[in-house]
């Protein structure tokens, strides 16, 4: 950035007969000292040109939609199943509500996928039943896992448990301590077999729980409803449990499948209330008077967390005030002008610079090997004062881009350096040459690098993630701390086009298909595939953390992030040194021990 | 000298005779100074004294900010600059002085200013007060109760002996019109600063007084003061006075008895009345009559006697508006008086003092008809008063320092063509009280005090932030005193002042004060002592709260919250309040009013019951918050005192009664709170109604209480049994204290 020229004429104007100390006053903010002059990458985008037009427009009809769709699942079972669920009790809190209420006022909360099980299931279940996501309470970093009753009665749909074991590996990873707001029905019965027998089913929930415990991760459980049969384990398992009077039920078997069971005729309250599992069976610790008071208990058991995760909490009060920044002052710039530098056209290219350059302080990107392997980015930046190796795509991985993106992963993992993947890739490079030169040794070997990185690694996918380049550039299956999708974002094995006329090479040309039902068939089959390979396909099924805004994408890294320093940190602090990649936190035949039982 | 002199010229109340004077004038009367400066030539080294505080007060005024020892230690600290007393006088060494408060402070002052140590004396509940601190001395005399410590005679002559005083001062109230207490003072050897034992028994009887007072030739209200009290006799007084008549008990005061007839067929029944509320006040039921005046207006003069027989008045006061027969502005001099009356006033004033020998300050009480311009004598208090600064605004004159002076025996300094009358001076007494509940005292902790900031004046006080209003004593917290170069400029002085003065913690009755200062009548000087009944309406008239005070309200709250949010710094903290697509918003209730604070990413919104306005506020320390509203920037200080919110802004004093949030709604009322029954005040218990073990219904009177002369039933809020009993009778409880715990269900 050059340096602005000092105002020292307007000064002298300003105060003719001042001399000496009040001229080398400066009235500009300086960059503060250092040997090296901060460079900001240059731009080449024209916000008003024709072309920015046409991508702004295909952006926010984009965002639109997805404003839409964020603001109906929030709703949860909608206006009036909230009016008929509140009527049943008194000061009755939505699943919303109680975050809000546990979360301090001025926390962030980076929730996670909010447009789970879109379009998913025959009947919507919005945000699948149950809201998950990051927030701080009593200034710690927590999750938080709240079933929604308004939604089929907060049952635990196929969906609903992938996104809490989601959670529970976010707050796992980060060493988060969970906090449950519980209020469901257990397993959703119709979808039993799809629940129920398998390992990521409805009980690794409960195996999660003890393993985090035991790992010293504390896991503290608010009974606001019903929490029977299966879901009865939920407090059973939890360090900590407040249950609300006359309104948390945690039973076994509930009246009517006792009565058929062994003739006992009891009622609710009796079999499983707070009163009774508070005084009689120590099933719950805290008795609440209501919804708020339970919240309010929450966040005192929070506080009471003694030393667990007090690594995030060192930094003082004030830095919370509006005006005071994190120390990095200089903000990307133009953040904005990403909704118009995304090319409407999927198959255009675009320089990922122009990316990076909105998303580090100071617009700043040191860029290695920058004349190696052209068609991948590698670099350093840092996002909200955080040092990260950013890997970004410009074209098709070939060989030279591979190794080179093996080298800096490699150079990241000694260093401790986080790595963010900026993803927009159509694969590995085909054809005899590609072949020839080994593409598939050296995609291995970055695949390799990926999966056994020794930091937290992020993806956001900005464009499409197609086919190898998903496990090269970090896809689901690497493990990335977190992965988000952007609204135009594309996943797929291959593009639909073709995906379709492979399929239809490799099925063959059915004979009596004449030539208008065969381009009919292709056009479904492409149409099938283009709809799957959407980013709302995507995040419907969880196999994304949500669909993030551009705009959003520096904030969310920034949160993200400090999660992972802070972890880290956790890690040194607790003597387990600063080498550990994620393969060892939490890994099955980890060192924790039992975890806390009930007593 | 020069430039001292131009910049006090500018600062004095006003230049007109000051600046004719060739020697530094003194701000506040530079007239007397003038005339002073020719009668005592050997004056020149105090003059140079005074020049170098008056470059400190004309300094102080010219920038516009506060006079700065306001609230410590005005007098002879440079901001009031009274006229000095020669030299080379006899004076005490020590003083005892026999009172609390801020006008033990006001003497603890003067003295300190004239070389003179002090000796102070407290009660146990006072050990920590502002005079105890200030004095060079300070012994205790007993527990609370003034009639156990500071109206034991006993223990302060202990007191005076054993500390070597030579003096006594006794302030007001207390002994301060004793005459025992006087002749006691005397006989020990201590000289009495305060009049002679025999002028305070002639005017301690009111009919005696008015007796001395008409030999005199100093008119009094046409009435009957006769020894013969029988019904015929009365009436037969009562119509040869003429209606409307006024019934008051001989022995009285306060307004106790007292009845006003307005037809000659109630005469009898309203004598019979006051005879029965006589007895059971004073343990005397003789009656006095007088003729009561529609319109009156109570007008004083502050006289000062010396031992030597000279005796000057120090002009007149108005203090006719007043509450509960207690004045609470006064001003000097008197509004709407002619030269002739004011000079007739003064005269009949020296005449009345001068009828029973009078030495020392002392106050002729006169009640005049508005309408007539006719006055009549009704008492003198033998004491200095608590309105004496106004007439030390407006004269330059230090009363104590006169009193001092004149007690140990020297001449007043001064003739009556001398004492000048400089422009004009209000005292605004600030008292812990409800005015909307009567005026009916409050105690209880000053949370929050700030005195004006950049308005002059003098403001006298005996409390501090963190002390106690104790329902032993005077509710009243300080005198807010002002002066101007005449009444407008006072006024509006009074009223910025006022606007600035900010007090939590017991109820106070600044805002009723702001009230009557800007009442249209008040500003045009149509005093008289009916000014708040009269204009009960206007005065007492409850205005809506503004939206801007509600969304400040909320934003302070909102902004503290995001602060005590404690631990979190880095990124999590940068990024507060963002929600990625979800707005973060919070609710907070006031009385009826809604405002939600949403924090968008353009700023924060601010919906008050609905309307919305984007505002950008900043917290500029715990209390005070600035606001940028879309065309307008305001200031507020906030005290939260639990979920009641005091907010001061644009010079006046809201209160909000905050609802809990849900979180903290549930949680006070699944605690015990309700079930422990409280002191609401610092009390004393007068009665316990029940026994542990005992069932109660809700609504019933579980204690009684005594406050401030008033009794206080603490009720059951629930049916249940009695657990706990945490009162006994003749205990003195603080405010929030368990009296009574109710048994779990």
């Amino acid at each position: 950035m050059p340096l602005l020229p000092r105002p020292r004429a307007a000064l002298r104007l300003a105060s003719p007969r001042r001399s000496g100390p009040s001229l080398t006053r400066t009235l500009i903010p300086q960059p503060p000292p250092s040997l090296s002059t901060p460079r900001s990458l240059p731009t080449s985008f024209l916000p008003s040109s024709s072309e920015a037009r046409k991508n702004r427009t295909h952006m926010s009809s984009l965002l639109s939609t997805l404003d839409a769709l964020r603001t109906t699942a929030r709703a949860g079972g909608g206006a009036a199943t909230t009016e008929r669920w509140r009527a049943r009790g008194t000061a009755k809190l939505t699943a919303r509500e109680r975050i809000s209420a546990l979360l301090d006022p001025a926390s962030p909360f980076l929730e996670l996928s909010p447009l789970a099980a879109h379009e998913v299931y025959p009947d919507p279940l919005p945000s699948a039943g149950i809201v998950t996501g990051i927030g701080v309470v009593e200034g710690r970093k927590v999750m938080v896992v709240a079933n929604d009753p308004t939604v089929k009665g907060g049952a635990y749909h196929p969906l609903t448990v992938k996104k809490h074991l989601r959670a529970q590996e976010v707050a796992l990873e980060n060493r988060l301590p969970c906090v449950y707001l519980v209020e469901s029905g257990g397993a959703a019965l119709p979808y039993q077999s799809e629940v129920f027998p398998d390992h990521d089913h409805f009980g690794r929930i409960f195996y999660n729980m003890a393993r985090m415990s035991g790992l010293g991760i504390p896991q503290i459980s608010v009974v606001h409803g019903i929490s029977v049969a299966g879901g009865a384990y939920m407090p059973a398992m939890s360090d900590v449990v407040i249950i609300v009077k006359n309104q948390g039920r945690i039973f076994l078997a509930g009246p009517p499948l006792v009565k058929a069971a062994t003739g006992e005729i009891v009622d609710e309250e009796t079999l499983g209330g707070g009163e009774m599992h508070t005084s009689v069976s120590g099933v719950a610790d805290y008795l609440a008077s209501s919804d708020g008071h339970a919240i309010r208990l929450a966040r005192e058991a929070v506080r009471d967390l003694g030393k667990v995760g007090e690594h995030g909490r060192n930094v003082s009060v004030s830095s919370y005030l509006p005006s005071a920044g994190s120390g990095n002052g200089s903000q990307a710039s133009g953040r904005q002008d990403l909704d118009a530098i995304i090319p409407a056209d999927p198959r255009q290219s675009y320089d990922p610079r122009e990316i990076i350059s909105r998303l580090t302080d100071g617009s700043e990107f040191r860029e290695f090997k920058a004349e190696y392997g052209k068609s991948i980015i590698t670099g350093f930046a840092e996002i909200h004062g955080h040092t990260v190796g950013i890997i970004a795509n410009n074209g098709v991985l070939l060989s030279p881009s591979a190794l080179k993106s093996t080298h800096f992963i490699e150079l990241c993992s000694q260093r401790q350096i986080p790595l963010l993947f900026l993803v927009n890739v159509s694969g590995y490079m085909v054809g005899e040459k590609a072949e020839r030169g080994g593409i598939a040794k050296d995609g291995a070997k970055m695949v390799r690098a990926v999966a056994r990185a020794k930091v937290p690694k992020f993806t956001v996918v900005t464009g499409g993630t197609y086919g190898a380049g998903n496990y090269g550039m970090c896809g689901r299956a690497y493990s990335p701390r977190f992965l988000w999708m952007w609204p135009n974002a594309k996943i797929c094995v291959m593009g639909p086009d073709q995906l379709a006329s492979v399929m239809q090479t490799v099925g063959g040309k059915k004979a009596k298909q004449s030539v208008e039902e065969q381009e009919k068939s292709f056009e479904t089959l492409r149409g099938r595939i283009e709809k799957e390979s959407s980013a709302l396909y995507s995040t419907a099924r969880i196999w994304d953390d949500g669909i993030i805004k551009p705009s959003d994408t520096r904030d969310v890294l920034g949160l993200a992030l400090e999660l992972a320093d802070e972890e880290q940190a956790g890690r040194i602090a607790e003597g387990g040194g600063g080498n550990g990649g994620r393969g060892e936190i939490g890994a099955e035949g980890d060192s924790g021990g039992w975890g806390v039982f009930r007593m | 000298m020069k430039s001292i002199a131009s910049k006090a010229r500018r600062s004095a109340a006003h230049g007109l005779r000051g600046a004719t004077a060739s020697r530094p004038p003194i701000p506040l009367a530079p007239a007397s100074a003038a005339v002073l400066a020719r009668q005592h030539p050997a004056q020149q080294q105090i003059q140079v004294q005074s020049g170098r505080c008056i470059s400190s007060s004309g300094r102080v005024r010219q920038a516009g900010s506060v006079l700065p020892q306001a609230t410590t230690g005005v007098l002879g600290d440079g901001a009031v600059n009274y006229v000095p007393i020669p030299e080379g006088q006899r004076s005490f060494k020590k003083i005892l002085i026999a009172n609390r408060g801020e006008i033990a402070c006001r003497i603890i002052r003067t003295a300190r200013r004239l070389g003179i140590s002090t000796v102070a004396v407290y009660s146990e509940a006072d050990k920590d007060c502002m005079h105890v601190a200030m004095a060079d001395e300070a012994y205790c005399i007993g527990p609370a109760a003034s009639s156990e410590s500071y109206l034991k005679i006993d223990k302060v002559l202990e007191v005076a002996k054993m500390s070597g005083a030579e003096a006594i001062h006794p302030g007001y109230g207390f002994l301060s019109e004793s005459m025992v207490f006087a002749q006691r003072v005397q006989e020990a050897g201590f000289a009495f600063i305060g009049p002679p034992p025999e002028a305070i028994r002639s005017m301690g009887s009111k009919r005696e007084s008015k007796e001395i007072m008409l030999a005199a030739g100093v008119p009094c209200v046409p009435g009957y003061h006769g020894a013969a009290q029988d019904t015929p006799t009365l009436l037969a007084a009562a119509h040869k006075i003429g209606l409307p008549i006024l019934i008051k008990p001989t022995h009285g005061g306060g307004g106790k008895g007292m009845r006003i007839v307005h037809d000659m067929a109630n005469f009898e029944e309203e004598v019979l009345s006051a005879k029965r509320e006589a007895v059971k006040s004073f343990g005397n039921d003789e009656l006095l009559l007088e003729r009561y005046l529609v319109r009156p207006r109570h007008v004083e003069v502050q006289v000062f006697a010396d031992q030597q027989g000279g005796c000057v008045g120090l002009w007149e006061r108005d203090c006719s508006v007043q509450r509960r027969h207690q004045k609470i502005i006064e001003e000097a001099p008197a509004p709407g008086l002619s030269p002739e009356l004011k000079r007739d006033f003064a005269q009949k004033a020296v005449a009345a003092a001068k009828a029973v020998n009078y030495v020392g300050a002392g106050t002729v009480e006169f009640i005049m008809d508005a309408e007539t311009d006719e006055y009549f004598f009704m008492e003198m208090n033998t004491r200095l008063q608590v309105e004496h600064p106004v007439t030390e605004m407006v004269t330059g004159i230090d009363l104590v320092e006169w009193q001092l002076s004149v007690a140990a025996g020297n001449p007043l300094p001064m003739t009556q063509d001398q004492v000048p009358c400089i422009g004009h001076a209000f005292e605004a007494r600030i008292y812990a009280e409800k005015p909307e509940a009567n005026f009916l005292p409050d105690a209880g902790r000053i949370l929050h005090i700030r005195p004006p900031t950049d308005a002059p004046h003098r403001l006298e006080t005996g409390f501090q932030e963190g002390d106690e209003v104790s329902s032993y004593y005077d509710p009243m917290i300080s005198k807010l005193i002002v002066h101007g170069k005449d009444r407008a400029e006072a006024l509006s002085l009074l009223q910025r002042a006022l606007g600035q003065y900010q007090v939590v913690g017991p109820s106070t009755n600044i805002e009723f004060l702001k009230a009557v200062a800007g009442h249209p009548d008040f500003q045009a000087g149509a005093v008289e002592t009916n000014f708040i009944p009269q204009n009960h309406d206007e005065l007492f008239k409850v205005e809506p709260i503004p939206s801007n005070v509600l969304a400040q309200a909320a934003l302070f709250l909102s902004l503290r919250e995001t602060q005590q949010s404690a631990g979190v710094g880095g990124t999590w903290a940068t990024l507060s309040f963002k929600r990625f697509g979800d707005v973060s918003e919070r609710v907070y209730h006031f009385d009826e009013h809604e405002v939600r604070i949403r924090h968008l990413a353009t700023g924060i919104e601010v919906v008050v019951d609905g309307q919305s306005e984007q505002v950008n506020p900043t917290l500029i320390s715990d209390t005070e918050l600035i606001t940028q509203f879309a065309t307008s920037r305001t200031s507020a200080t906030v005290i939260p005192v639990g979920l009641r919110l005091h907010l001061f802004t644009s010079g006046k004093h809201y209160q909000l009664q905050q609802s809990p949030s849900e979180v903290d709604a549930d949680a006070s009322a699944s605690g015990q709170s309700s079930d422990n029954l409280t002191s609401p005040m610092p009390a004393r218990v007068l009665e316990v109604r029940v026994k542990e073990g005992e069932a109660v219904t809700s609504g019933q009177v579980v204690c009684v209480l005594e406050s401030m002369k008033m009794e206080i039933n603490v009720r059951a809020g629930r049916d249940g049994v009695v657990g706990k009993v945490g009162a006994e009778k003749g205990m003195v409880v603080e405010e929030g204290q368990v009296l009574v715990v109710l048994a779990k269900e």
